[in-house]
């Protein structure tokens, strides 16, 4: 859609406003989607995804009203709460040309499910839809929408890393433009998973009803890990992250824990290098 | 002895019958404690699936997803007109000179087996494998009116005379392995011990040959039948259902009534993605197309047809809002792919159908208050939904079921009060904030207390517990839980604005 080199215009070049319309990066309107859980654990997460959006020339806008997209409470069965954090997202974001977000599962919420929840309600049916088409997960967004390509970037990250593939990534049609963004990041050498398909076993409240079958989902994967070698693995998704760190460190498997957008930013030398 | 742990002595069959309502804590802490079945689950599961993706990409190429459309419409279009096209069937098949019977339950179906068994006076049943006569408890049924009858499938005869339960809807003995085999062949046919498959396989064939030869009633179940020719289909790779369904004299074929297709062109599609989500085979070795018994000119096959149709509680699922799930045609991908299968086997699920498809449909047939686990035991990866040549959405109506199950308060109230109060405070940024605030330092003190409180900038330092209280207790049982940092992304950006 973009070309990620021709970053301004020529109208903002000399200091004008764009022409509506005007499809070049530094018209790019972005609303941050946060998430519960990277705002209060992995702030630096969202840190990162500011500074790299705001690098490629887009503008960053971030909705303080802003709360939780119901995942919890709707993959619980609580449908009604759901709705009303729902339609409460939907309002928030209404007049946001792109949502973005650094957290796989919460825009597949937005995206599988908020259609589905409004198919009977004439007066939100539209509302929600607008949000299902716009809002992305955040590398999907880098490669879908802003058509980055990280060599043209000079993005330079040295060491090993492996990555963990998220399952709800799956719903929204987001394969390997993870695995495309980190071969296009100097120095860095990607290790891949075995069972790289396979869940991390968090799902939610999952983990804690039923810790026996989820702890050993997780440990299959700390296993994997291990057999990598490497001392940084890959996360785009808070859940995951917290519950793969939590059993690598109870594993005694000591491997720092990153999200792709930290790596760029680091890369890009937008944040310190972070050793965890 | 709670009634989850009873379920830990049950033998046989009655595995997949435990005491109601079936709490599955007991197996499952079990089948993760087993490395053996690890093992084996591991490893058959795992390459299963990935034989499934390699051959359907070969075969399908970009294509596959569309092909799993074509299969999906296929079979939902026969369930949105089931009444026409069973109706099509009947009047085929009886033109064909089969009897064909209706059942509305279990229990009827097995009379109406019983039945024909007594009147015709059987002795000898030769059995291929059939979910749908597991169901039912069809075995036990006949055994009790003098039947002998012997599986044929080689797992299930393997699972019958080792007293055990089958664990998977296309493997049923992937939970054991050769040893036990060997093991069983040993004890209970008086052959040589020995762990070579050939061997174990020819020791099976001797035994079995001699039953076919005997045998004066056939069972089969189907995996499909075509309403337009009124023939039933079975696959198999072993030839077994071939031989049971061709030489006894009377033959019954016990089949759900969600298994029809309109034609022989739908069950082609079918065929080819049955073969290759199960197995990852281009074809199964056995495609036993049967119309009617034997013609009058004709040498072999039975004299009799009977054909079963089955509901027992289909119709109940066939409601607009769940018909989707009908459309399974049990080919297990669902079970290889699943990250909780893989970890769990089949018995864990309590009943006939495990996996993702069995913790869907049991609680619809059986009732979810009877199976309140099986909902909730997934982490909704959806790895099933993927896998499925039928695109059922599994998780998304396994969520629907929890829905339910607040609905119904089948969801115990703590829950219901704990996820009330926590919507609530999430309907507000100001109570959102404080409430990530109280757990930020309630955590935080916490991993002071434990000497964890990270290193690092105030957007990092995380601390670690390795016991949690309340409900995050199950969280620390198999991890450590990590704290927030000191400040939220929130702090940050308003800071810098
Ligand atoms: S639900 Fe789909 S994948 Fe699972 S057994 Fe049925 S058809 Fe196969």
């Amino acid at each position: 859609m973009f070309s990620a080199s021709s970053i301004q215009c020529d109208r903002s070049m000399i200091g004008f406003a764009c022409a509506p319309g005007c499809h070049t990066l530094c018209c790019v309107n972005v609303s941050l989607f946060i998430t519960c859980l990277t705002d209060t654990f992995y702030p630096r997460t969202g840190i990162a995804v500011v500074k790299v959006l705001e690098h490629l020339g887009c503008k960053v806008d971030f909705p303080e009203a802003q709360t939780c997209c119901g995942q919890p409470l709707w993959n619980n069965g609580f449908a009604a709460d759901a709705k009303t954090l729902a339609k409460r997202m939907i309002r928030v974001f209404e007049d946001a040309p792109y949502v973005v977000t650094p957290s796989g599962s919460c825009a597949a919420m937005i995206r599988d499910y908020y259609g589905e929840m409004f198919e009977d309600d004439p007066q939100w049916r539209e509302p929600a839809q607008g949000l299902v088409d716009k809002t992305y997960e955040f590398v999907e967004f880098l490669i879908k929408v802003l058509n980055v390509d990280l060599r043209e970037h000079d993005v330079q990250w040295n060491g090993d890393v492996t990555y963990h593939y998220s399952c709800h990534l799956r719903g929204i049609g987001v394969t390997d433009e993870a695995e495309r963004l980190m071969a296009q990041i100097d120095g860095l050498n990607y290790m891949p998973l075995e069972k790289k398909e396979q869940c991390c076993g968090f799902g939610g409240t999952f983990a804690m009803k039923y810790p026996q079958i989820s702890g050993s989902i997780v440990n299959d994967k700390v296993d994997c890990i291990s057999q990598t070698g490497t001392a940084t693995v890959i996360s785009n998704d808070a859940g995951c992250t917290m519950n793969l760190s939590g059993a690598c460190r109870r594993a005694g498997c000591d491997v720092g824990f990153k999200s792709l957008a930290e790596v760029i930013a680091e890369g890009m030398g937008l944040i310190d290098v972070d050793v965890e | 002895m709670s009634a989850s742990t009873t379920s830990l002595t049950l033998k046989g069959h009655d595995i997949l019958f435990p005491p109601l309502p079936y709490d599955m804590h007991a197996r499952a802490d079990l089948a993760t404690g087993d490395d053996q079945l690890q093992r084996f689950i591991n490893n058959a599961t795992l390459s299963k699936d990935l034989q499934r993706r390699e051959v359907c990409a070969q075969t399908f190429g970009d294509n596959y997803d569309a092909m799993r459309s074509l299969a999906a419409e296929i079979k939902q279009h026969t369930l949105d007109h089931l009444d026409h096209y069973l109706e099509q069937f009947v009047d085929a098949a009886t033109g064909t000179g089969a009897h064909v019977h209706f059942a509305a339950t279990a229990q009827q179906a097995n009379e109406i087996c019983v039945g024909i068994a007594k009147r015709e006076k059987l002795t000898q049943c030769v059995k291929s494998k059939s979910m749908v006569t597991e169901e039912m408890r069809l075995v036990p049924a006949l055994v009790k009116v003098g039947v002998e009858v012997v599986e044929t499938d080689l797992g299930e005869f393997i699972i019958q005379i080792d007293d055990d339960a089958p664990s998977h809807i296309v493997a049923p003995m992937i939970h054991k392995d050769r040893t036990a085999v060997a093991r069983a062949f040993e004890r209970e046919l008086g052959s040589p011990y020995t762990e070579n498959p050939q061997e174990l396989t020819q020791i099976a064939r001797n035994h079995l040959r001699e039953k076919y030869r005997t045998a004066d009633l056939g069972i089969c179940g189907a995996n499909f039948l075509v309403a337009r020719t009124g023939s039933a289909v079975i696959c198999t790779n072993e030839g077994n259902g071939r031989l049971c369904t061709s030489v006894p004299r009377v033959q019954v074929a016990i089949v759900g009534i969600e298994k029809l297709v309109p034609d022989m062109n739908h069950l082609a599609v079918l065929l080819k993605l049955l073969a290759r989500s199960s197995l990852g085979q281009p074809i199964t070795v056995y495609n036993h197309i049967m119309t009617g018994p034997k013609r009058k000119h004709e040498l072999d096959g039975p004299e009799q047809m009977h054909i079963i149709l089955v509901d027992n509680g289909r119709t109940e699922i066939l409601r607009e809002e769940t018909r989707e799930m009908l459309r399974c045609i049990r080919c297990g991908a669902c079970l290889n792919a699943c990250p909780v299968y893989r970890k769990l086997g089949g018995h864990a699920y309590g009943a006939v159908y495990s996996g993702p498809i069995g913790a869907l449909i049991t609680p619809m047939f059986k009732g979810l208050d009877k199976y309140p686990d099986l909902p909730h035991a997934s982490s909704l990866c959806g790895a099933c939904y993927e896998a499925c040549p039928v695109k059922i959405n599994i998780p998304k109506y396994l969520i629907q079921l929890r829905a339910q199950m607040v609905r119904r308060r089948i969801t115990k109230w703590p829950d219901r009060l704990f996820y009330g109060l926590w919507g609530m405070s999430l309907r507000h940024p100001a109570t959102y904030r404080f409430g990530g605030w109280v757990q930020k330092q309630m955590f935080r003190a916490k991993a002071r207390a434990a000497g964890t409180a990270g290193r690092g900038d105030r957007y990092t330092d995380r601390g670690w517990l390795s016991k949690a209280p309340g409900p995050l207790a199950g969280w620390t049982r198999a991890r450590d839980l990590p704290t927030p940092p000191s400040n939220s992304f929130r702090y940050w950006w308003k800071m810098r604005s």
